[in-house]
């Protein structure tokens, strides 16, 4: 079966592991993730303001692209992707007025009816594939290993495009049980890394990752699951700096829930880009 | 400036009883320079030169923790970003880019700068 993929910039760069651990992915489950044609920049940062439209053209564009090529929904990869396409879409089919002009700024485009379903790798995982048959699917055991897994903002928050509850979510520890593996009860699982912040203002970064794996290794975490290209950046790459201010802080693996999957249903390593992780998940790697 | 605020945000800050509630969940509270329940204290009684000149609006990153909790239903992610772009809106960065690293250029993903350039750049 083919579905749509809506890539966005950043799995295409530093986050290439997540990317081609979820083509490998849904191979083995049967589907093909279909790279939409002519994709642009969604937006990143979803626009909050009332009169800000101009900024919502780019996310609703991306949805024409989907229409254009016969297609009726679209899976997206990164979280910040997610969000800003389908806040976009929510609020098109909450304005007629906002609606129409922002169908009236694409002069090249067919005109856009609000029709095209945003969806997230983790709910057609959950809703077409099924967690049940993924089960069946596992090879490897890694009932040995104990997984933080960790939501961030984008998935949950706000309301009107989450996909599990916000205060307490359990889509991936649901995924992540059928493949076998033990997951810690994680309180900071639905806590902001520090996003963005972590161009100009480290020091929060640093702070917000250094409590969030740090926790996640005292509550007796191998390695941390996540769906954020920006999120995994904070909480791997950031720890060098957080090592630097706490010297007895010890470094915790983050991973991209589709690489543990690729483990798990036998894709072989050197396929699910671990080369990007610059802590490397030996745990997994050397089974 | 309150009316702005509103118009902008499409959130009714005189709903705001000030329990308090964003600033207990806010993660990012400690560097802070007011409590998110403050901002719109300080609007309420009409002192926007507290609100326009704090970091606090800078360091609310949009994670929404906040508005899903607020038993007023206000969405304080909104509010925050109408007074960032009030005061971006006068063609002021908050951020000096040349200033950025070559390090933290080269390594951090496309998805952070972008973003930071669209919440901290005029």
């Amino acid at each position: 079966m083919k579905i749509f993929y809506y890539p966005g910039c950043t799995l295409k760069t530093q986050a290439r592991n997540f990317e081609c651990s979820a083509m490998e992915v849904m191979k083995l489950l049967g589907y093909e993730l279909v790279e939409l044609n002519r994709w642009n920049c969604c937006g990143t940062v979803y626009s909050l303001a009332s009169d800000d439209l101009i900024h919502k053209v780019a996310p609703i564009r991306n949805l024409v692209r989907v229409k254009e090529q016969g297609g009726d929904k679209v899976v997206t990869l990164c979280a910040m992707c997610y969000n800003t396409l389908k806040q976009a879409n929510v609020f098109f089919n909450s304005d007629q007025e906002a609606r129409d002009k922002i169908n009236s700024f694409m002069d090249t485009e067919i005109d856009y009816e609000g029709d095209v379903e945003v969806l997230h790798l983790l709910t057609v995982l959950r809703d077409e594939v099924g967690f049940d048959n993924i089960s069946k699917k596992v090879v490897r055991k890694l009932n040995h290993i104990k997984v933080a897994p960790y939501y961030g903002c984008l998935l949950l928050r706000p309301s009107t495009v989450a996909i599990d509850d916000a205060e307490n979510p359990s889509i991936m520890e649901e995924l992540l049980h059928a493949l076998g593996v033990e997951t810690i009860d994680f309180p900071y699982r639905n806590e902001c890394c520090g996003t963005y912040n972590t161009v100009s203002a480290v020091d929060l970064v640093i702070d917000r990752t250094y409590r969030i794996v740090g926790l996640a290794r005292n509550l007796g975490a191998d390695v941390i699951v996540t769906s954020c290209p920006l999120c995994q950046f904070n909480l791997e790459v950031r720890q060098k700096d957080v090592k630097e201010r706490f010297p007895e802080f010890e470094q915790l693996p983050v991973i991209y829930f589709t690489q543990l999957m690729g483990v798990a249903l036998g894709v072989p390593t050197e396929r699910l880009g671990f080369e990007l992780n610059h802590i490397k998940p030996k745990v997994l790697m050397e089974l | 400036m309150i009316n702005k605020v509103i118009e902008l945000s499409e959130q009714n800050l005189y709903a705001c009883y000030q329990c308090g509630k964003c600033s207990a969940g806010c993660p990012s509270v400690k560097l802070m320079d007011i409590m998110p329940n403050q901002v719109i204290r300080y609007l309420q009684i009409g002192k926007p030169d507290k609100v326009l000149q704090c970091k606090t609006i800078w360091i609310c990153a949009s994670c929404y923790t906040c508005s899903v909790r607020c038993p007023r239903g206000i969405d304080l992610t909104r509010v925050m970003e109408a007074i960032r772009l009030i005061q971006l809106r006068k063609n002021i960065d908050y951020i000096k880019v040349r200033e950025i690293s070559e390090d933290v250029l080269v390594s951090v993903p496309q998805i952070a700068l972008v973003a930071e350039f669209r919440k901290h750049t005029a």
